[in-house]
């Protein structure tokens, strides 16, 4: 592949990533933000495949296939499944803190996170280094996210997105991790996610809904 | 070079005189359509407008002289604005480059205007319109400000003219993250000061929701008309901006007779497109709520600020 595709190629990619994290701080509704999260994990899986092309690297290309139907596929679905089994209003998230605080939060952290990563643009000029800070921000976001969502299915994007961002810059910076590792920490988000949805539906058959705001309190 | 320079503005400004009623006749008719209606056609704008001018201006008491001319600044500003856009050619005049600062400033001289008109005959109603439209323009500004600045970054110059230029010569630059995240910043930017859907509603007349409506409540005949031509040219205006920020082709960087027909052409195309677009889209959004208007526009601000973020600190 010509450098200057694949350069405009990883920055486009990274582009979208960046976007769909931004969207899914902005959108409200549960639903847009389980689309947001498959679009993630679109372009997620399109920088993997990218990277593998460029580099002849078949495992990436197993690797891209494998990002592509957990985080594009699988996990969305599971998602769209609990919000479907939930009640009409908790449909809409109220955040802890308002939506323009939020963005403007948001702003800050994407400034964070390119600052903070200065050191690691010096390692190189080639275009996914200059693309890091994105998954840097992304990590941010989800942290914002989980900080400041009390439904339990935002938990949970909040949670996805975080591990898209750790995603995102492992692969920028090391060209992916192998295989076998890939597959275990894709099998672990798989089952962190099965079992907060489970701990989701039971505490919505507990309270009637899945504010965590609602477990205040320690009883038995 | 000035004469062809000179040519240019002032073309720019009377093909957009031409165009402006005639872009929203087209937004109007494919919003008729799409909702199953005739529509009165794509002209009706052009026969209002000759009507009302037609008619003299019934004042109410006790108004000032603001009244009369405040419709005539915004008309002013409107058409320089239009001469500012480089929507048909890239020469500037050397006293009045088509810089970023003056195009907004232009836009804000307006915008003061208008809401002067709105405040002048005392009533409840131009109030409200023209305080909530002083609180969209105030979070507008820096929308557009900074997501026009994002685009100038790379090619290192605030003059508009200069970037259409750069857009021309590298058409893979239009395409890149921090132009796509600009300009989808500033799409939200000028739907917003053009009083569109969802921030307003152009074609309201339910006093608690209307903002633009509002302040032109008072005014009748030729007034009217001024206000209503200088709304339509600042929409035709920044949408020209928009849609050759976005493509840049036919845009005539040497001034020649073939190469400005061309032009001509390429705007009422690309005004026509981005139209008809806007009305589609507008047929499935509702009004947001005034007081979700912020968000909105905090949103846009900050795509236009990662855009900024992006281009500085990779390119440093």
């Amino acid at each position: 592949m010509a450098s200057e595709t694949f350069a405009q190629l990883v920055g486009l990619s990274t582009g979208v990533l960046l976007l769909s994290g931004v969207l899914l701080v902005w959108r409200r509704s549960l639903h847009a933000q389980v689309a947001l999260l498959a679009t993630q994990g679109v372009a997620l899986a399109v920088l993997v495949l990218v990277l593998g092309l460029h580099e002849s690297d078949a495992e990436l290309l197993a690797v891209a296939a494998l990002v592509l139907v957990l985080k594009a596929v699988v996990l969305p679905l599971i998602l769209v499944r609990t919000v479907a089994r939930l009640g009409v209003g908790v449909r809409e998230e109220t955040p802890v803190i308002n939506t323009t605080a939020s963005l403007i939060a948001l702003s800050m952290l994407t400034m964070l996170a390119y600052l903070v990563s200065r050191p690691l643009l010096t390692l190189g000029d080639g275009p996914t280094t200059t693309a890091v800070p994105v998954g840097i921000a992304l990590v941010l976001y989800g942290m914002l996210l989980l900080a400041t969502r009390r439904h339990a299915v935002s938990q949970l994007l909040g949670f996805l997105v975080l591990d898209n961002g750790i995603a995102t810059v492992a692969f920028l910076i090391a060209g992916g991790v192998p295989l076998v590792v890939e597959l275990g920490v894709s099998l672990d988000v798989l089952l962190v996610v099965l079992i907060l949805q489970v701990l989701t539906s039971r505490i919505r058959t507990e309270f009637g809904e899945a504010d965590l705001d609602d477990l205040s309190e320690l009883r038995d | 070079m000035s004469a062809g320079a000179a040519v240019v503005t002032v073309g720019q400004a009377a093909v957009l005189v031409a165009l402006s009623p005639l872009l929203v006749g087209v937004m109007r008719q494919v919003r008729a359509r799409l909702e199953g209606r005739a529509g009165a056609g794509v002209l009706q704008p052009w026969r209002d407008l000759r009507k009302l001018l037609g008619k003299e201006p019934l004042t109410a008491d006790g108004v000032s002289w603001i009244s009369v001319a405040g419709p005539l600044v915004l008309v002013a500003s409107s058409l320089l604005l239009c001469a500012l856009t480089p929507v048909l050619g890239t020469a500037t005049l050397d006293r009045v480059p088509n810089d970023l600062f003056v195009v907004v400033a232009a836009l804000l001289i307006g915008t003061v205007a208008l809401a002067l008109v709105g405040l002048d005959a005392g009533t409840a109603f131009g109030g409200m319109g023209s305080s909530r439209h002083m609180t969209i323009a105030a979070l507008v500004e820096p929308t557009v400000l900074v997501s026009v600045y994002a685009l100038s970054i790379p090619v290192g110059s605030s003059v508009l003219s200069q970037i259409v230029e750069a857009r021309l010569d590298h058409p893979a630059t239009i395409w890149s993250p921090v132009s796509l995240l600009a300009l989808l910043g500033l799409a939200i930017a000028i739907v917003a000061e053009t009083a569109r859907l969802p921030i307003d509603n152009p074609s309201t007349h339910l006093e608690v929701t209307m903002v633009h409506e509002a302040m032109v409540l008072e005014s009748s005949g030729r007034d009217l008309a001024w206000l209503e031509l200088g709304s339509w040219l600042r929409l035709g205006a920044l949408l020209g901006l928009l849609a050759t920020l976005l493509a840049p082709w036919g845009v005539a960087t040497e001034v020649t007779a073939l190469g400005l027909a061309v032009a001509v052409g390429a705007l009422a195309l690309k005004l026509a497109l981005i139209g008809s677009l806007l009305a589609t889209v507008e047929v499935f959004l509702a009004k947001v709520r005034l007081f979700r208007v912020p968000e909105l526009l905090a949103g846009s601000f900050v795509l236009a600020f990662l855009a900024v973020t992006a281009s500085y600190l990779v390119a440093s």
